[in-house]
């Protein structure tokens, strides 16, 4: 991949990513970002053929519990490391234009 | 007498029988802090005053750890005590609870000390440079890195400025640096302890272990911190055995695999020398030593940068400027207000190596690319576990070097990224399987830089790991030596 092409491709990761990089960032970071897939081409080499993928390594499997009320943290404990907020509420800038 | 120099085991004894004062011991853990922390750098926010939470005794009656400090990494939450994964972005966050490791020990009469110690941001890293409160030195050579991302938990015990402490382990980030730094330390098997109240890195390799000054310590401190948890739905409802009782069990008969994969190029040949003198010990010790392969060993590094970081994304997600942290004053533009406010307040609260893996897991997890990568490594880790439970067969214990150097100079690797990684090379694969490892100090390059040994076992089999590092440590002395720091 071309470098133009790799900075391209880190400008529309940043953005799903929801990451603001300085021009600067943006150079460095598609250089060693295009080393590093280079260097996991390697995987390419092995052999997955009817391999099933491991995303877990127990056997967990999804268990319904009894809906017991429980004890759970008060709404200012919860609130209390909000950079912004309003009662009990977080308060982030306009969403709806 | 310097008792900040003892083990938990050892102080455990002397403040029950009264020979030690705990007020004492917390007073000479201060000084000790105080003299050599400002060279060391092991804990986060330098200068300020280091305290301990107060112990929860009171509600157990059986106390196996009463009176003893211990030091915490910055990830793992403490009710009402600043903690920030070393990152911007947490910046000034004091957790609304404990973690369940944190409530265990406090139950259990330990002291939890509150100031943090120092990590890579996020845990990504293997060196503690990537940290917003700058780098922390190794305690035998201060130009040099302590390992990483546990740095700080290992360096604060290398320089009895704790007397135990907790790391986490997503790919070797307990094991390097107890390696770099001549300790002992422990990544358990995922699920048998708690991730209530770790801030997450990447969900299916994450464990938290203890790092300390001898094996059984480590066996005393995993005893009060494994076990089920209903608040972790990944930790599992089995038995925890009594870890200390079969210590003494010897090795006699066991037989141990050493991976032909492990011992190739890359390793710097005097930790190869090195750690193959630990394994003739072993021999003499009564072990039967095989040859055994892993024949995937070389998808490991490339398997973990993408399943890691590709959680990684995920579980960072959540840093956006509106729970906690950091929230980067509003721009004028003509976007979205919202979305801008996330972008800029990421983008001034991650460092360096969190925007790299968040963009290089985001990449792998985008449509277009999901397939070729993401999938195709967790069906590499499939071969990977494979080797494992196949090696396992053959062997009760699998030895390695925990890494294929000793500690490497501040700065060295940081400007590229593909070699810190690969100092991970030997560590990764257990995170992948899910398998216990333990690293135990094995001897010292020519430099006098520590060597560590790493000893795998099956899922849940860390007695095997105990029995066998406890007999090497008391057939060697190397968790005797300590770095000279200070005025001592």
């Amino acid at each position: 991949m071309s470098t133009h092409k790799t900075e391209e491709l880190v400008t529309y990761v940043a953005h799903l990513a929801r990451l603001e990089l300085k021009e600067q960032e943006l150079h460095k970071l598609a250089l060693q970002l295009e080393d590093i897939l280079g260097f996991i081409a390697k995987l390419n080499e092995a052999d997955i053929k009817d391999i099933a993928p491991t995303s877990h390594i127990l056997p967990v499997h999804n268990v319904l519990r009894d809906d017991v009320p429980g004890e759970s943290l008060p709404a200012h404990k919860a609130l209390e490391n909000a950079p912004s907020r309003e009662g009990d509420s977080f308060t982030v800038p306009r969403v709806i234009e | 007498m310097e008792f900040y120099r003892l083990t938990a085991h050892e102080l455990v004894e002397l403040l029950d029988s009264g020979r030690v004062q705990g007020d004492e011991l917390l007073l000479q853990l201060k000084e000790r802090i105080d003299t050599v922390d400002p060279e060391v750098k092991a804990y986060v926010r330098p200068g300020s005053p280091v305290e301990v939470q107060p112990a929860l005794a009171e509600k157990s009656t059986h106390t196996p750890l009463k009176g003893i400090p211990i030091s915490i990494k910055d990830n793992i939450c403490t009710e009402g005590v600043l903690t920030e994964c070393c990152s911007r972005i947490l910046e000034g966050f004091k957790p609304p609870y404990d973690a369940t490791v944190i409530r265990k020990l406090r139950e259990a009469g330990a002291l939890i000390l509150t100031r943090k110690t120092n990590m890579d941001e996020f845990a990504f890293g293997s060196s503690t440079e990537n940290s917003c409160f700058g780098a922390t030195s190794n305690p035998w050579d201060l130009r040099r890195v302590p390992g990483g991302s546990s740095g700080g938990s290992a360096a604060s015990v290398a320089a009895d400025e704790a007397i135990a402490a907790l790391g986490s382990d997503t790919g070797g980030s307990i094991r390097q640096p107890a390696s770099f730094c001549g300790v002992v330390g422990l990544k358990p098997t995922y699920g048998r302890v708690s991730r209530y109240g770790l801030i997450a890195f990447a969900s299916s390799l994450d464990q938290i272990g203890p790092l300390t000054k001898d094996v059984r310590d480590c066996a005393l401190i995993m005893q009060t911190i494994a076990g089920f948890d209903p608040k972790d739905s990944t930790s599992v409802d089995i038995p925890v055995p009594d870890y200390c009782a079969s210590l003494e069990a010897g090795i006699n008969g066991l037989t141990i695999g050493i991976p032909r994969q492990y011992f190739v190029k890359g390793i710097d040949p005097q930790v190869k020398s090195v750690v193959e003198e630990a394994i003739a010990e072993l021999k003499s010790l009564g072990a039967v030593c095989k040859e055994v392969s892993l024949p995937h060993t070389e998808f490991a590094v490339p398997v973990y940068y993408i399943i890691a970081t590709a959680e990684a994304s995920s579980n960072l997600a959540r840093f956006d400027g509106v729970q906690y942290g950091l929230r980067a004053p509003l721009k004028n533009t003509q976007n979205s207000p919202m979305i801008d406010m996330y972008k800029s307040t990421r983008g001034a609260g991650f460092g360096e190596e969190a925007k790299r893996r968040i963009l290089l897991g985001t990449f792998s997890l985008s449509h277009g690319y999901y397939d070729a990568y993401y999938l195709r490594a967790l069906k590499v880790r499939t071969l990977i576990k494979q080797d494992f439970d196949a090696a396992f067969k053959e062997c009760d214990c699998i030895v390695t070097p925990t890494s294929p150097t000793a500690a490497f100079g501040i700065g060295e690797k940081m400007e590229d990224p593909l070699q810190m990684y690969l100092s991970d090379i030997y560590t990764i694969s257990a995170n992948l399987s899910g398998i216990p490892a333990l690293s135990v100090p094995c001897g010292f390059t020519k430099e006098g830089l520590p060597v560590g040994m790493q000893l795998m076992a099956k899922p849940f089999a860390e007695e095997t790991l105990f029995r066998c590092a406890y007999a090497y440590e008391q057939a060697t002395v190397w968790h005797k030596s300590k770095p000279s720091l200070g005025a001592s």
